[in-house]
């Protein structure tokens, strides 16, 4: 018993881990897809240099990220079955033609179009090479789509019935199971959190550029735009948020009594604790600060409304507190001070200082990652929060587990900490180093060929071989005549 | 009932063509892979990988949807075979991450380009020999007991599974070789044709020794492939095998340019469609029929419509992507 229970923590841990470490490519990948798209659009439209250039800068860094996610993602496709072969078994009626979905039409269509996206200037039409950059970008959509509605039929589960074998089987129709009850708030709560973290990703970039040199243009546009993301999209994110966090006290208030750290009901009024140590055993929140009422008129849009506690919750269907209570208070910390920033770039871009107040650009510099912390603070919540189950009342997670041995799943855990830090540092790194270059006029795209001393645009023989061309350099409107295909 | 019948089976063959998809388009980049140390480094390693940087995600996708696929369609399937073969499927999905990565880290950090070609390579034959291994210990038989897999965690160990994890490593290495023919011009396709040979007999042999190994494996296996009836059914895989293996060992030695590339392809086909038969119409030998493992009838229906609306598509524009990179990597890459 105990090496099972043993067994089941490390499959967790291990779970934690590859899809924490996983959806920090995608939370940057769909914001910056969809940047890059908007780029070329504006380069397309205006035909200003800067849009190029800025698309091939943020082209080199997503041909990275892209390719940590993709890796880290197939992990998580067996991962299920590997790890979690009960709930696999299970829940395969389900949740197998959703995520057979998510491959068909978003994995294909971001894989079919990214090689022409990051290689293909030169060998179609710019027309054609817009199509390619949408269609990976529509893909990372889809993709965040489709997996969503899985991860909140799981939180918030309807048209199932058991079969006599035990698996769930669709009842409902699947556009019920589909848009489950939280899946449109989770979506856009998700959808826009990753447009925040590659604003704020952006913006640090091009804050730290203009630190250095506060006249390159390429700096400007960036930070420019990143500002007004930060501006116009943190006050949605919040009021969204707000959303999700309700549809949360309707479906599953257990996890919110935890991320508020109530533990004792409170029939006239809950406190809005800012501070505490929560204490599961004594089920009581230690050293706790907090503002009276605040949380119900927060929740319940009235001061006085009553807020049931884990108390009205049995013990064995309690989630764990600390990790809720303290991701919660992270992700929203992190949410103000994104509004913050924006505020003050409003200010800034009032006073026509924006790339003039150097403490606007530190403060952009240090936030930079943090939509990374939030976007995980943010899961840690939501999935630690609906614990002890996998399927929200219905599969408990303890029985979900597939029957592996202790010492597999340990040597399993080991390898992918090793790998991931290593790889995944290094490309991190990689990322990093490109970010320090400067944006400058003739951006290079993704180039291959340091070795050749002449580098050409094709690979056919003909009219694309045109030594003495720079392939990195997009064709402009001059040169498609002869090159553009 | 007709309906689930006929449901069930278009789904096995919905994930076998997932699975050969993957197998001859992944195959061919991880052959490559394999290859790659063979291959002089500068020009010569930097076309081999160019050949299939525009186009690796695409191929890799598919292995997406067999796993995808699989969960969906026979849930029982995928949540006994992983945890059967988990430490094979780790080592996969590891090796799949130093292999993809590369593509990208080579170019970025010219110091460290040794040690990514290296992850290239060391990533590519594990998957590889992974991927086979995991199918001899389907093949071999799993144990199952409650829906669930019965065995302990080094089952899968055995000569057998040995055996086909090194067939799959050199049958990946024909099909990079041959694309490479395909791909490359002068000294490094004269290179990759000898890679070809060298591949092409080392594949046939261990087809061979598989193909034997299987007749002992399970009585069952050898009634289907010896005895009649079924002998009239499952003879043509062998008769037409040779003769594609024949051509294949012609266009080597007639130094022709695709069509290597192709007969390898259908030498992997066959060689499908002979596993096919044997464990047929078993998902999990020696006991589990498709028909035990499969989802039911709504979330077939469902999942069908899905393939029949976006498979013309994907098989469309992956088709164009290959277009847009057709013919020869060239001498100066393009990137």
């Amino acid at each position: 018993m105990f090496e099972n229970a043993d067994a089941l923590l490390l499959a967790r841990i291990q779970f934690a881990f590859t899809v924490s470490f996983h959806f920090i490519f995608p939370a940057f990948s769909i914001g910056l897809a969809s940047y890059l798209a908007v780029l070329e659009a504006l380069w397309l439209k205006t035909g200003k240099q800067v849009y190029q250039d800025l698309f091939k800068y943020w082209l080199k860094i997503f041909a990275i990220a892209f390719a940590m996610g993709v890796v880290s993602g197939i992990v998580m496709s067996y991962q299920f079955g590997t790890n979690w072969a009960v709930f696999s078994d299970k829940t395969g009626p389900i949740l197998g033609p959703l995520m057979a979905y998510e491959v068909l039409t978003a994995f294909f269509l971001e894989a079919g179009f990214l090689g022409v996206m990051l290689f293909g200037m030169n060998r179609v039409g710019k027309g054609l090479h817009f199509t390619a950059t949408f269609m990976v970008a529509l893909g990372t959509f889809i993709s965040a789509f489709w997996i969503l509605s899985v991860n909140s039929w799981m939180q918030t589960p309807v048209g199932w019935t058991e079969a006599a074998n035990g698996q769930l089987l669709p009842e409902a129709d699947w556009f019920d199971i589909v848009f489950n009850p939280s899946f449109p708030y989770r979506l856009v709560h998700t959808v826009i959190a990753a447009y925040l973290t590659t604003a704020f990703v952006v913006g640090g970039v091009g804050a730290w550029h203009l630190l250095k040199d506060r006249t390159n243009q390429h700096a400007r546009k960036m930070f420019s735009m990143a500002m007004w993301m930060a501006a116009l999209v943190a006050p949605v994110q919040i009021f969204a948020g707000d959303m999700h966090g309700l549809n949360t006290l309707e479906h599953q208030p257990a996890k919110v009594m935890a991320m508020e750290g109530h533990y004792e009901s409170h029939p006239d009024g809950a406190p809005l604790y800012i501070f505490g140590i929560p204490n599961d055993k004594e089920q009581r929140l230690d050293y706790a600060v907090g503002i009276p009422k605040l949380s119900s008129l927060i929740l319940k849009h009235d001061l006085d409304a009553p807020l049931a506690g884990l108390d009205t919750i049995p013990d064995e269907d309690q989630p764990p507190v600390f990790l809720p209570f303290w991701a919660f208070r992270v992700m929203v910390g992190i949410g103000m001070l994104m509004l913050g920033i924006g505020a003050w770039s409003l200010l800034a871009r009032a006073r026509k200082k924006l790339y003039d107040w150097t403490w606007l650009h530190r403060a952009a510099v240090v936030m930079g990652p943090s939509g990374f912390v939030a976007v995980i603070a943010g899961w840690i919540t939501t999935e630690v929060g609906r614990q002890p189950w996998t399927v929200y009342g219905v599969l408990r997670t303890a029985d979900s587990a597939s029957p592996l041995d202790a010492p597999a799943v340990a040597m399993s855990l080991i390898a992918f900490v090793v790998v991931y830090f290593a790889v995944f540092g290094v490309g991190t790194w990689y990322i990093l180093r490109l970010m320090k270059q400067p944006p400058h006029t003739g951006e290079k795209g993704v180039k291959r060929t340091e070795k050749g001393p002449v580098r050409t645009a094709g690979i056919t023989p003909g009219p694309t071989q045109n030594p003495g061309h720079d392939p990195d350099v997009l064709p402009d409107s001059k040169e498609e005549a002869t090159d553009g295909n | 009932m007709a309906i689930d019948f006929d449901l069930t089976v278009i789904w096995a063959f919905i994930i076998a063509f997932a699975v050969f998809a993957y197998v001859v388009m992944d195959g061919f980049d991880l052959g490559i892979g394999i290859l790659f140390p063979t291959f002089q480094p500068g020009q010569e390693r930097d076309q081999a990988m160019n050949s299939i940087a525009p186009v690796w995600d695409g191929n890799e996708t598919w292995l997406v949807l067999g796993g995808g696929g699989l969960f969906a369609a026979f849930p029982l399937a995928y949540a006994v075979i992983l945890p059967a073969t988990y430490p094979l499927v780790i080592a996969m999905l590891l090796g799949l991450v130093f292999r993809g990565v590369a593509f990208e880290f080579r170019w970025r950090d010219k110091a460290h380009e040794k040690f990514w070609d290296i992850s290239f390579t060391a990533g590519s034959f594990i998957a590889a020999m992974a991927q086979g291994m995991i199918l001899g210990a389907l093949l071999q038989g799993i144990e199952v007991q409650d829906r669930a897999y019965a065995g302990s965690w080094w089952d899968w160990l055995t000569p057998y599974t040995l055996l086909t994890g090194v067939g799959t490593v050199a049958g990946y290495a024909l099909l990079g070789a041959t694309w490479l023919i395909w791909k490359l011009e002068g000294a490094s396709q004269a290179h990759a044709r000898t890679l070809a040979k060298k591949a092409f007999l080392a594949t046939l042999a261990l087809m061979g020794a598989v193909s034997a190994y299987n007749l002992a494996l399970n009585p069952e296996y050898a009634d289907r492939w010896l005895t009649a009836p079924e002998i009239y059914l499952t003879a043509w895989v062998p008769i037409v095998t040779g003769i594609i293996a024949l051509s294949l060992l012609g266009a080597l030695k007639k130094e022709r340019n695709s069509k290597p590339f192709w007969l390898s392809i259908a030498l992997f086909f066959l060689g499908m469609a002979g596993l096919g038969a044997t464990i047929w119409p078993n998902v999990i030998p020696p006991d589990i029929t498709i028909w035990d493992a499969a989802a039911p009838e709504k979330s077939q229906v469902f999942m069908l419509i899905g393939v029949a609306i976006t498979m013309p598509l994907i098989l469309a524009y992956t088709g164009w992507a290959y277009w847009v990179f057709r013919g020869k990597v060239g001498t100066e890459g393009y990137h």
